[in-house]
């Protein structure tokens, strides 16, 4: 890998922000509804010279191209405006709310892929055996079922029939004074739902990936040499097969960061989550323009970051790779 | 698989080990769930039940009011109306500070008023404030340029907060003051955490002017913004009390919880009225006889009894009857399709017509269930209504501020007295485009222009009581909206509470006297 391959690919990524920022700019202002009036009416009415002064006071009365180059001036130097309805920065409320988001991704994330792997490759053991059939039926309902039903079904299954599990949030309020592991369990405790929730489709992804990668590669001759040589099944399976089939894992495992990320919207919305997806949520019910922006713009920087890692890493995997552009 | 085995087991012993937490000294902790979403927590600038909750806990205000509507001392001990109404004066008490220590006087008092004033969207609260003079650190002057006896309530919690001057009297705009967010009031509680659509947590204040209150060591307002997840967290016990709650099945579920229990007292004060207002302008409906057709022919009672569950009570005109100056004789407009039919022919649309209802999102069974029922309702009468949903607030607001409506269905709040809450809508010179909860109906009568104008300053409650019952009469006549039901707002909560919130305000008011019992 050469530095100049990572200033491209770091350049293209710039680009593909500013992109994302300019067609969000002119989409949000698509929708109908005027920010002043929504801020008016969010306040209990306003008087007409409010209207001008709300107007006045967040731009909204200059020009559309005079604001997106101011917002794009600001962007540039690491300022994503004051938010509209919380009239706080929005960089402060992001910085809030982008620990819970990450932490969820990741967690579905890895649960997707430890439990999709397991599954695929013990489907990938018998191609013609129950466990196969299992995997292939739970992966078409894996990938047909919306997430946010599948949500809403966990909610009424584990928080209210069989309440175990809390039914929304991050952290029991009560516990807010408790000690740190206390609060830790507690978090992993309201944890297990929406991650699960999140990874199930993507855990259905893995485990018809895995099964397909590993029949691939438990044809191959050094499995069977393995196999010869008297190496447990077990062994074949983990050591030899594993290792070969995952390397596709794991590039598709980069690549749905952003599916990822779009998915976790819609889960912290379910769950009540406290991340960007309900920031964002709720700021789309209000026109709140800044907030929906920085949004966007920081989610498309996290996968734009996932892309280049997973790529870089692939190429550090895949000694192949190296040298190409 | 040995890994594995372990992960799978560690997981399991933390999802028990949670579980096996024992419940918090509930003691001194209230945790009130809501849906609403607060854009920050100063109510002097902000109207809404979003942040008048908080609000009002973090802010003391000059005076409280009881379950009967009468005026209670709060910063002020007591208080003087001059004979000719234009004077009121606050006579504060001594041992009152803020949050950080720092004396509340009148100089405090006066910069709310005038504040809220200036920046509250409840223009008529304070229009007639002409100065507020402060003689000395405890006393405070109102005047004003006519009489207003709507003030005493307007200096109530929810809506006269005393903000410090020394935080806010720095320049910057009050609307969009940082402090908003961190707000350092005189009342019962302190801000201790404000996580914005998340939760608001309040400590109890140890220096609370009044001796022995707060009751409660913490109140939490979590905001669980699906309905669904919060009424299982009321069942759990993760919420203890849900204010402000309108749906009939939600009503009807939480009855069921043995732990709770529900009350419909707390909401006098709001006022919340359910509506279809008429856009006059429109040629279809600027004939009184096609609006008063439309109420002829819509069954209030089928509404209240069948689609809310007999949660709601009906509403017959622009004041709530739980409003001092509610007037029962007026016209109730009984279903009679005959009439109705006869009244749409008279005014030259005995073939029928075409309308568009349009309906705030909200609560489905107090919008969209009556958008649909009006629809099958008024083709008995030859109008053929298309339902218009909303996506969302913004795309609602801009339709109806914009006068681009024909029927809208809303639910708007008398807040106390009629001159804070309901003369905003009737009054011809409030006929504003692009001000949402203006008088968008652009309804225009100069006999109820003099009939509010001379209710606002009339000081006798008896003449003034008289004033809006004419008022009543003459708009439930021209109909500019056809009045509904009363929300059925309901409060729920743990039954070992004491003094759970009843009164004119219910949890826009210092829950200073509400405690745990054993």
């Amino acid at each position: 890998m050469n530095a100049p391959y990572l200033f491209k690919r770091l350049g293209y990524g710039l680009l593909l922000m500013l992109g994302v920022v300019v067609l969000n700019f002119f989409l949000i202002r698509l929708a109908p509804g005027d920010p002043a009036v929504v801020i008016a009416g969010e306040m209990g009415g306003a008087t007409e010279e409010m209207l001008e002064s709300i107007r006045e006071e967040y731009g909204l009365n200059k020009p559309v191209l005079t604001q997106l180059g101011i917002y794009v001036g600001n962007i540039a130097q690491g300022d994503l405006g004051e938010s509209y309805f919380f009239n706080q920065p929005v960089s402060k409320l992001i910085g809030e709310r982008i620990y819970p988001t990450v932490l969820l991704v990741l967690s579905a994330l890895i649960m997707a892929i430890v439990l999709g792997v397991f599954l695929g490759v013990l489907a990938a053991r018998k191609p013609n055996g129950p466990m196969s059939a299992f995997v292939a039926v739970f992966s078409t309902i894996g990938y047909a079922v919306p997430v946010f039903w599948t949500g809403i079904m966990l909610i009424i299954l584990f928080a209210s029939v069989w309440p175990i599990f809390p039914v929304e949030g991050m952290l029991s309020v009560k516990l807010r004074d408790a000690g740190i592991i206390v609060r830790s369990l507690d978090i992993l405790h309201h944890l297990a739902l929406p991650a699960f929730t999140l990874a199930i489709i993507y855990l259905a992804q893995y485990a018809r990936l895995s099964r397909a990668s590993m029949l691939e590669v438990l044809g191959s001759d050094y499995v069977r040499t393995a196999r010869a040589k008297g190496a447990s099944e077990r062994t074949v399976l983990f050591k030899h097969a594993l290792r070969n089939a995952a390397l596709p894992i794991l590039t598709v495992a980069g690549l749905q960061f952003g599916s990822l990320i779009s998915g976790a919207l819609l889960v912290e919305t379910v769950f009540n989550w406290p991340g960007m997806g309900t920031l964002a949520f709720d700021a789309i019910l209000r026109r709140d323009y800044p907030t929906i922006m920085g949004v966007l713009f920081i989610a498309s920087g996290i996968v734009v970051v996932a892309n280049l890692l997973t790529d870089l890493s692939y190429r550090l995997a895949d000694p192949r790779l190296r040298g190409k552009s | 698989m040995k890994l594995v085995s372990r992960l799978l087991g560690a997981a399991a012993f933390a999802a028990l080990s949670v579980s096996a937490v024992p419940a918090f000294a509930d003691g001194g902790t209230l945790v009130i769930a809501s849906t609403q979403v607060p854009r920050h927590l100063n109510g002097a600038v902000q109207s809404g039940i979003a942040t008048a909750v908080p609000s009002t806990q973090i802010f003391a205000s000059p005076i409280r009011y009881d379950e009967n509507w009468e005026p209670q001392p709060y910063l002020a001990k007591s208080w003087e109306v001059s004979d000719d109404g234009l004077s009121v004066t606050l006579n504060l008490v001594d041992n009152a500070t803020f949050h950080d220590g720092k004396p509340v006087t009148s100089e405090d008092v006066a910069f709310s008023i005038m504040t809220t004033k200036e920046n509250h969207p409840f223009k008529s609260m304070f229009a007639p404030v002409e100065t507020v003079e402060t003689p000395d650190a405890h006393t405070a002057v109102i005047k004003l340029n006519q009489p207003h006896p709507a003030l005493l309530l307007a200096l109530s919690p929810a809506l006269a907060p005393v903000i410090p001057k020394h935080i806010y009297g720095d320049g910057q705009d009050a609307k969009s003051h940082p402090a908003n967010s961190a707000p350092i009031g005189s009342g019962p509680f302190m801000l201790e955490e404000f996580k914005p659509g998340e939760a608001i947590v309040m400590k109890k204040n140890p220096n609370f002017f009044i001796d022995g209150r707060p009751k409660l060591d913490e109140i939490i307002v979590r905001i669980i913004k699906d309905q669904s997840a919060l009424l299982i967290a009321m069942e759990n016990g993760e919420a203890d009390m849900y204010p402000f709650m309108d749906g009939s099945q939600a009503i009807r579920r939480l009855e069921k919880a043995d732990h709770l229990e529900l009350t419909q007292e707390g909401y006098a004060g709001v006022g919340p009225v359910n509506w279809l207002a008429f856009n006059t302008q429109s040629p279809k409906l600027s004939d009184v006889r096609v609006r008063q057709a439309i109420a002829f022919a819509t069954d209030r009672d089928f509404i209240t009894k069948a689609l809310h569950r007999g949660v709601s009570m009906p509403q017959r005109g622009p004041i709530v009857e739980s409003s001092p100056f509610f007037d029962d004789a007026i016209a109730a407009y009984d279903v009679d399709l005959d009439k109705a039919k006869a009244l749409m022919a008279e005014a030259g649309f005995a073939d029928g017509m075409d309308l568009t209802v349009d309906y705030i999102p909200g609560p489905k069974e107090q919008q969209q269930t009556i958008a649909e029922y009006l629809k099958s309702q008024l083709k008995k009468i030859g109008i053929n209504v298309t339902v218009r949903a909303a996506p969302d607030f913004p795309t609602w607001a801009g339709r109806v501020s914009g006068h681009d409506f024909e029927l809208s269905m809303d639910v708007v709040f008398n807040w106390g007295d009629p001159v804070i809450g309901v003369h905003r809508t009737y009054l011809s010179d409030n006929i504003k485009k692009g001000v949402i909860w203006s008088n968008t109906q652009s309804y225009a009568n100069a006999e109820v222009d003099a009939l509010l104008n001379a209710a606002a300053v009339e000081m006798n409650p008896g003449k003034r009581a008289e004033l809006y019952s004419q008022f009543q009469h003459i708009v439930a006549q021209d109909l500019p909206v056809y009045w509904i039901n009363t929300l059925p707002y309901h409060t729920a909560y743990d039954k070992r509470l004491v003094n759970p919130p009843k009164g004119i305000w219910g949890t826009m008011h210092p829950l200073d006297t509400v405690s745990w019992g054993e």
